[in-house]
């Protein structure tokens, strides 16, 4: 019989079986999982000046929806996003404005200004901003996010970010 | 602490009986024309990782079909080489089981007892044919879709029914967005169940019956 300190043919063969198997597990595994998180890893980035109009046409002191849209390419198709900004002007001057995201910060449900309450309401769990978008009740963790403004040439713009 | 977890495993579950079944049988001396069976058989697990990957991006819709795939090419990480390996794996894979089925037929490997293995073997190399003739259609660019127009029209010139086959295949008279998606679903469920159950039973009459020999040279 074959001295124990001997490879014996039979697990030669094992060896390189596991050997190459392992290799090529590797090869194709691997880039197996880059292939599937590919989508999540590449994340698009983006930021934009959105014009919502001239500054005259909000009335002072209540709240007024701007709805737009942002198309982007997702893998073989346009996606559309619908977004929604409530544009505030507190005060006659130009710089006296403010505008919130309708986004609400619990789970991006959209928010509802009600003038009745004075409250910016949002209709899956209840929580409720106040006219500076700060939290008032509910489970909504920050509050409402205030768009970057700018106003030229009494053209207001905002600043999308994409959260 | 590795040895007890598998005598633990294996007084349960008969692993080292599976083993010595299927892996430690006794074959004759034979040569490298009886590895093509196995070589198929790795091929044919190749393309179905390689194909369940594919569908995570692929979309079976004329409007898709082809951004979809320009999508795997360009946008998604590694997905050339997923593509490249189910592209030349299923060429590769017609080209083995072709010559398997010369290497039984010259060798004589499919007289008695064998005659069911052949059997299954003769529906699997038509399952392969029809995985490469579906799969082909599906990038859905103009050679899919002329290869695929002339294919089903040849299939067309059968004498009486050849015009019911030929609808059959398109799933009406033109080739469609029905055609693709009938392709697709034979491509990715009909023919890979077919082909899976026939393995089993070729590989279960392999193990039953073993493998032939090399044929003695006759004499005179």
């Amino acid at each position: 019989m074959a001295d124990s300190h001997q490879v014996q043919r039979r697990d030669f063969v094992n060896i390189v079986l596991v050997g190459i198997g392992s290799v090529i597990g590797l090869i194709i595994g691997i880039p197996a999982i880059a292939y599937l998180l590919s989508p999540a890893v590449k994340v698009q980035k983006e930021e934009a000046w959105i014009p919502l109009g001239p500054l005259d046409a909000y009335p002072l002191d209540d709240p007024k929806l701007f709805s737009y849209t942002r198309t982007k390419i997702n893998g073989w198709e346009k996606t559309v996003n619908s977004y929604g900004a409530y544009v505030w002007r507190y005060g006659e001057g130009e710089s006296e404005i403010k505008v919130y995201s309708n986004r609400c910060t619990h789970l991006s449900c959209r928010v509802t200004w009600t003038e009745e309450t004075n409250i910016y309401f949002c209709p899956c769990h209840d929580g409720r901003f106040n006219k500076e978008g700060e939290v008032v009740a509910g489970p909504p963790p920050e509050p409402l996010f205030e768009f970057e403004t700018m106003v030229e040439e009494g053209v207001l713009s905002i600043k999308h970010l994409e959260v | 602490m590795t040895a007890r977890v598998v005598s633990w495993l294996d007084e349960r579950l008969g692993l080292t009986s599976i083993y010595n079944l299927v892996f430690d049988r006794k074959v004759p001396k034979v040569n490298w024309w009886f590895t093509l069976g196995s070589a198929s058989l790795f091929l044919f697990i190749m393309q179905g990782v390689t194909g369940v990957f594919l569908s995570v991006y692929y979309v079976p819709d004329p409007s898709k079909a082809y951004d979809s795939i320009q999508y795997i090419m360009t946008g998604v990480t590694f997905g050339w080489l997923i593509r490249g390996i189910h592209h030349w794996g299923a060429t590769l894979m017609v080209i083995f089981v072709f010559i398997h089925m010369l290497r039984t037929f010259f060798m004589g490997a499919y007289k008695f007892p064998r005659e069911i293995t052949w059997l299954t073997g003769v529906i699997l190399l038509l399952a392969t044919l029809g995985m490469g003739f579906t799969g082909y259609l599906l990038p859905w660019n103009q050679r899919a879709y002329w290869a695929t127009t002339v294919g089903t029209a040849i299939a067309g010139t059968a004498p009486v029914i050849g015009d019911f086959i030929l609808r059959v295949l398109r799933g009406g008279n033109d080739l469609s967005a029905v055609t693709l998606a009938r392709f697709f679903s034979v491509h990715i469920w009909f023919l890979p169940v077919v082909i899976i159950g026939l393995i089993s039973v070729h590989m279960y009459l392999i193990i039953r019956l073993g493998i032939s020999s090399v044929p003695k040279e006759e004499e005179g």
